[in-house]
């Protein structure tokens, strides 16, 4: 009886500490989406047109279309703003899928050849098929994501000992090495350098209207598929082997996984070239915040990863006006040393 | 009554059959351990037991189903698997590990019910690990963290509980902790207990039941007198062995033992 008393005692004790991840993770939800919301008006306000940030907002809720200050908001600035936004949800949870399922903690869709992949496969659609659509363009971007991830899986696996870590992003620096060369190599033979060039960078100025509609119902698809998959994602995490034994089929769930993850990558690139390391970076920075549920992990990838990315294109056009700085280079400027910090820590499985 | 029973199994990788024609019973409500030397084909065992592997052909039924045709959160619900080599991810605390033995019983998003609480907290206190519960894992010592596992197992509310070599890594204290852990389970909650050891004194101490390998192939299974013997050890081990008997069990133990003459 004393005992008891005094475990529940023990137990009162700890529960505050133990709630308080879903507190924190509900507050980056608010926060996040908050903070989010305003990012994107100022970032649509802020440009080489001076526009006050309550044009933007009649801009959005208030629509005339003869003043020239709504029609620049409304054709140039939000779709590049929402498309930074989405294509940061979808490298961040890309990112976090990659990371839980394969216990690798240098998982990211840049890393392990996605981003390569899919640029490559642009670049021949740009060669073989010029003027094709955004809505074909975009299902190459997966097939080449899927090609990139393939061919790292492929050669991390030839090396004797298995695929650790270090080995898949070693066969990922490779291949994706490989795939750039062949990309510029297709782009100087078919003279195709110049719509190229974008890609590579990476950058969401070109994003128009016409994309956004073509890449959302791919995107919320996917992650309502990856929030289906998020609780079977934290049990891949402890292993197959464990995952198998608390009846989970790991089969199933990795085929979904990868799908999911090509579909994110590859919209992603599609929209903003190979942009690198949010993938690496955001999962991280939430499973530190919130702990280590996919439950709470994948939303707060999406409000974080959505957050940076249209953050970094904000300080992109702010750097050196009138010129953009490539997104890519401001987020590789973050990504780097995070990246070796990741990799110090021994790149132990998480 | 059997709670698990392997006929005619045969196990292999491409060409090359590690269990071969294997049939064994596993009783309830024992300890069962699993003895034989290494690459004797006893992890592949667990491995097809715990679905990781398929069989080429026989099976492993459980309650006269076989288990490759059971969904895998049934058998979940009924048989918890402790693999070798599980590492917790960084940063995960005991209390979140424990809390994923719920998982064959969840549906859905949703989170944690009373009965699941009920399950978590009974567990980690069952393991002793009241005091740690809200510390991260990677942080716990080798014989803790074995323990967190075994509570996440127990967690899973099974009546058949399989570990493989529990107290692998382990020193000699935190070993005997572990095994008298799993004895209290049995002698207590009933559970049945399948594991693998290396160590021959505790395997013949704690089990009610031994199953000797070798090559993939039965050798001997009964209680420990039966399989304790000097012949027995030499056709499983390759070893000559002097028994003596465990003051504590009253059961064989090997006092020492030399190769055998290669002649």
């Amino acid at each position: 009886m004393e005992t008891s008393a005094r475990a529940s005692a023990k137990l009162g004790k700890t529960k505050g500490n133990r709630r308080a991840r879903p507190v924190v993770a509900t507050l980056i939800l608010l926060g996040g989406t908050i903070a989010l919301l305003l990012a994107i008006g100022l970032s649509i306000s802020f440009g080489a047109a001076d526009i006050s940030l309550k044009t933007v907002w009649s801009a959005v809720f208030h629509f005339n279309p003869d003043l020239t200050a709504h029609q620049i908001i409304r054709d140039i600035r939000m779709p590049r703003v929402l498309g930074a936004a989405m294509v940061g949800a979808c490298f961040a949870v890309s990112g976090a899928i990659m990371q839980g399922m394969t216990r690798n903690p240098l998982a990211d869709s840049g890393l392990l050849g996605l981003n390569a992949g899919a640029t490559f496969m642009l670049a021949v659609c740009f060669a073989f098929f010029p003027g094709l659509s955004y809505i074909y363009l975009i299902l190459f971007s997966f097939i080449g994501a899927g090609l990139g991830a393939g061919l790292v899986y492929g050669t991390g696996s030839l090396a004797k000992g298995g695929l650790t870590p270090m080995r898949l992003v070693l066969a990922g620096a490779a291949v994706s090495a490989l795939l750039a060369a062949l990309s510029e190599g297709v782009a100087l033979y078919f003279q195709i350098g110049q719509d190229l060039a974008f890609w590579y960078a990476g950058g969401v100025s070109g994003t128009r209207w016409l994309n956004l509609q073509i890449m959302s119902p791919w995107i919320i698809l996917a992650m309502i598929g990856a929030i289906l998959l998020s609780r079977s994602i934290t049990l891949l995490s402890l292993g197959d082997e464990v995952a198998l034994g608390l009846g989970q089929s790991t089969k199933a769930i990795k085929f979904c996984g990868i799908i999911i993850v090509l579909i994110l990558a590859g919209s992603a690139v599609s929209v903003v070239g190979a942009v690198g390391f949010v993938g690496l970076i955001v999962p991280h920075v939430t499973r530190f915040l919130v702990g280590h549920d996919y439950r709470w992990i994948i939303p707060c990838s999406i409000i974080l990863g959505s957050l940076l990315v249209v953050l970094a294109d904000l300080c992109a056009r702010m750097v050196n006006p009138p010129f953009e700085t490539p997104i890519g280079a401001l987020i590789a400027l973050l990504g780097v040393p995070f990246f070796l910090y990741i990799a110090r820590k021994g790149g132990k499985a998480i | 009554m059997l709670a698990l029973k392997v006929e005619d199994l045969s196990v292999g990788y491409a060409n090359t059959m590690i269990i071969d024609g294997l049939s064994v019973s596993i009783p309830e409500k024992k300890i069962t351990t699993i003895i034989g030397p290494n690459g004797c084909g006893k992890s592949t065992l667990l491995k097809t037991i715990s679905r990781l592997l398929k069989a080429k052909s026989g099976g492993v039924y459980l309650d006269g189903q076989a288990i490759h045709q059971l969904p895998t959160k049934e058998v979940a619900k009924r048989m918890a698997i402790l693999p070798q080599t599980a590492t917790a991810p960084s940063g995960l605390t005991v209390f979140e590990l424990v809390s994923y033995g719920r998982f064959p019983h969840q549906k859905g998003l949703i989170s944690l019910k009373q009965e699941d609480y009920d399950y978590i907290y009974w567990a980690i206190d069952v393991t002793g690990l009241t005091d740690l519960q809200d510390r991260e894992v990677e942080a716990l010592s080798g014989g803790q963290r074995q323990r967190v596992w075994i509570a996440m197992a127990l967690a899973q509310g099974t009546d058949i509980l399989i570990l493989d070599e529990p107290t692998t890594y382990l020193d000699l204290a935190h070993q005997l902790d572990i095994l008298l852990l799993l004895q209290r389970l049995n002698e207590e909650e009933g559970r049945t207990i399948v594991m693998v050891l290396h160590d021959l004194n505790h395997a013949s101490r704690f089990s009610h039941y031994m199953i000797a390998m070798q090559a993939g192939m039965l050798i001997e299974e009964g209680a420990p007198e039966k399989v304790m013997t000097v012949e027995t050890l030499k056709k499983v081990f390759d070893i000559d062995v002097h028994l003596a008997t465990c003051p504590y069990s009253q059961n064989p133990i090997c006092l020492s033992y030399q190769l055998c003459q290669k002649d």
